[in-house]
């Protein structure tokens, strides 16, 4: 098996004297899409933005691509092949779709970006027609199709999204949950999901990891956590979402 | 309505109306324009200008009567005051016919006006300068400095200093100034990058005050409240503005007078002006200052793409800074005297009004708010204790209608094929601030 894209060994965050997360491994080979679900306040987010240098890990070790970022400031971590689509989305809502989308390319050191603009469009036309358009008079759906195609512009090998289907219609999460696993099918795109609807995220995912309290305690292919009756129990409750 | 009323109807309601118009405006004007008094021989003689007054209610006879039959039609004008300023969204090209109008103004306005104007002209070009500094920080980094009198002070006092101990010259103080108050501007940006919003504004304030504290009491060096006097005007290339041999009248073979000078200043402070313009615009485009409009946006999203937010915020500080430097350093030889009270926090709150009452980021926008609220002090100047509160009405009247500022709209920097327009009025106040 190839080495891992991006290994987390060990890793302690703090905020201030309350410890978010204890120890914590994960592992995400390239290729694979990688689900995080767990409750609110388990430390999912925290953990993407520990592997993110902000905060910075008390201890233990990131390394990605070979090479250890724990120490390196957030700014020089998002410069490498990492891209993220954070959560809330946070795009530039008084700049428009192409200058937001432009934004992801720019930092990246991207200076030909037809390629990734014909790419982002063609996942998602929708960016198309409205590409003159202010990026705070988007819809919801909208402005999550923009922020996933900001990060895609940097020719990213690792995809980090946090919770993508936050404040989605159920039919605009199948959309976006339908482009990620084509961006990992077609290009081989490695993907990091943090969500809290674990059935879709499950589904998609090839393994995933279920955080409780700053730990991680389950472990396990996609479709096998799904089948597992304490997952269903804790996460699924009501069955299908 | 419109079907209903005849023609006939039509004509005789819209002549009632230019009738009443006529009216008022008679009765406004007939003391005001149509009596003038003259100084006469045994005291003063009053004047009867009859047909002045006459031609006036002509013209608005008329020219409601057209309005009415032509423009608006039969009903309404539109509600309010504001509502005959065209929506930025319908007149995309207002702005760029409204620069090159203004520009070409700016540039002839010494061939046609006296002292006064002239002197008023450099006095609104500096405001405008300022401005467009401040423009740099407030509006497209989004970093709220209510401190910016600090580099101006700083700018006006490097010069001041330097040409005081070692009698350099002006215009190689002129980019030192700049440089120096650039310098403070990074000294001021690493205490506050943790900041953000009220706390950063609280920080600079304090920051202004520092440094006018401490030339206001290093009486040694910087003379203290007596300020600094005799700093050496400008000279043109070397050449002085003085009566004599060499002087730039001798040297141009012309007779000499003393406005050589202020229209020489008048054209500095406007090139001065417009190198901070061409440096904002030119900056707009490149990844730094878009930088600076994505932090405005949202800093948390700008760090995901792996801008680093130090350097962007010590930056916008730097060159803001920067610009407030060289203007001070103009001020101080337009006035040949400085002292800690012209740097006083007033200053700071007029400069950020004419920034925010412009348009956040727009650069005519500034440039007509420096126009307003230059030009309008000086416009009340003879109600003397009024002019405060008649500039607060105005504030409040202009904030009130035009919520984001006068040009409240935002140019793409990019775009595909057609320049689409983004109008302010499409999303809600306070977006991308959270």
């Amino acid at each position: 098996m190839s080495a891992p894209l991006l290994e987390v060994e060990g890793v302690h965050t703090f905020y201030g004297n309350i410890q978010a997360l204890k120890g914590v491994d994960v592992e995400v080979r390239a290729g694979e899409i990688i689900a995080l679900i767990g409750a609110n306040g388990a430390g999912k987010s925290t953990l993407m933005m520990t592997i993110c240098g902000s905060p910075s890990p008390r201890d233990g070790r990131i390394v990605f691509d070979g090479e250890d970022i724990t120490a390196l400031p957030t700014h020089e971590i998002m410069r490498k092949s990492i891209a993220q689509a954070p959560e809330g989305r946070r795009i530039f809502p008084r700049m428009t779709v192409l200058e937001n989308l432009q934004m992801g390319a720019e930092l990246a050191g991207v200076t030909d970006p037809e390629r990734e603009f014909d790419h982002v469009f063609e996942l998602f036309p929708r960016l198309k027609q409205r590409l003159g358009q202010r990026g705070g008079t988007l819809s919801g759906g909208e402005q999550q199709m923009l922020a996933i195609g900001r990060a895609l512009m940097s020719r990213p090998k690792l995809l980090l999204l946090d919770e993508p289907s936050l404040g989605l219609a159920p039919q605009l999460v199948r959309q976006i949950f339908d482009a990620i696993k084509k961006l990992n099918e077609d290009e081989g795109l490695t993907v990091f999901l943090v969500e809290q609807n674990a059935y879709h995220a499950l589904k998609l995912a090839h393994r995933g990891y279920v955080m409780v309290n700053g730990e991680i305690t389950m472990t396990g292919a996609g479709r096998e956590l799904l089948a597992k009756e304490e997952i269903r129990a804790a996460y699924l409750e009501g069955g299908r979402h | 309505m419109v079907n209903a009323m005849g023609w006939g109807e039509r004509l005789q309601a819209a002549l009632k109306e230019a009738g009443i118009a006529a009216l008022i405006t008679f009765a406004l004007i007939c003391v005001i324009i149509g009596l003038k008094t003259d100084i006469g021989p045994d005291g003063l003689e009053i004047t009867q200008r009859w047909d002045l007054v006459a031609s006036g209610v002509a013209i608005v006879f008329v020219g409601r009567l057209l309005l009415r039959l032509v423009v608006w039609g039969p009903e309404g004008q539109g509600r309010g005051l504001f509502s005959s300023i065209p929506k930025a969204r319908e007149m995309p090209w207002l702005g760029k016919v409204l620069g090159v109008a203004l520009l070409a103004i700016a540039i002839t306005l010494p061939f046609y006006s006296g002292r006064y104007v002239v002197d008023l002209g450099i006095l609104v070009l500096t405001y405008v300068m300022l401005g467009w500094g401040l423009n740099i920080v407030v509006g497209l980094a989004g970093l709220l400095d209510l401190g910016y009198v600090a580099f101006y002070a700083v700018g006006a006092y490097s010069y001041a200093l330097l040409a005081h101990y070692f009698g350099w010259s002006f215009w190689l103080c002129l980019p030192l100034a700049g440089i120096l108050a650039g310098f403070w501007g990074i000294i001021l940006g690493f205490p506050v990058l943790r900041l953000r919003g009220d706390y950063l504004a609280i920080v600079t304030l304090a920051f202004g005050e520092i440094i006018r504290v401490v030339l206001l009491n290093w009486y040694q060096f910087t003379g203290g409240p007596d300020g600094i006097s005799g700093i050496p005007r400008p000279s043109f290339f070397g050449i002085p503005f003085s009566r004599g041999e060499d002087g730039f009248a001798a040297t141009f073979g012309l007779d000499f007078t003393s406005m050589h000078r202020i229209i020489f200043l008048y054209y500095l402070i406007l090139i001065l002006a417009l190198i901070t313009n061409a440096v904002t615009l030119r900056l707009r485009r490149l990844p730094l200052g878009r930088a600076w409009e994505a932090m405005r946006e949202d800093e948390i999203a700008c760090r995901s793409l792996g801008i680093s937010t130090t350097n962007t915020k010590l930056s916008a500080f730097a060159i803001g800074a920067m610009f407030g430097g060289i203007a001070g350093s103009f001020f101080a030889t337009r006035q040949g005297f400085i002292s800690p009270e012209s740097f006083v926090f007033m200053e700071s709150a007029l400069i950020l009004s004419i920034v925010v009452l412009g348009g956040l980021g727009s650069q005519i926008g500034v440039a007509i708010a420096a126009i307003v609220m230059i030009g309008g002090f000086e416009v009340f100047r003879e109600l003397e204790q009024y002019r405060m509160l008649i500039f607060g009405a105005l504030l409040v009247f202009i904030m009130v209608n035009r919520p984001r500022g006068l040009m409240a709209r935002r140019e793409p920097s990019i775009v595909l094929k057609e320049r689409k327009a983004i109008g302010a009025d499409l999303v809600a106040q306070g977006e991308g601030h959270r």
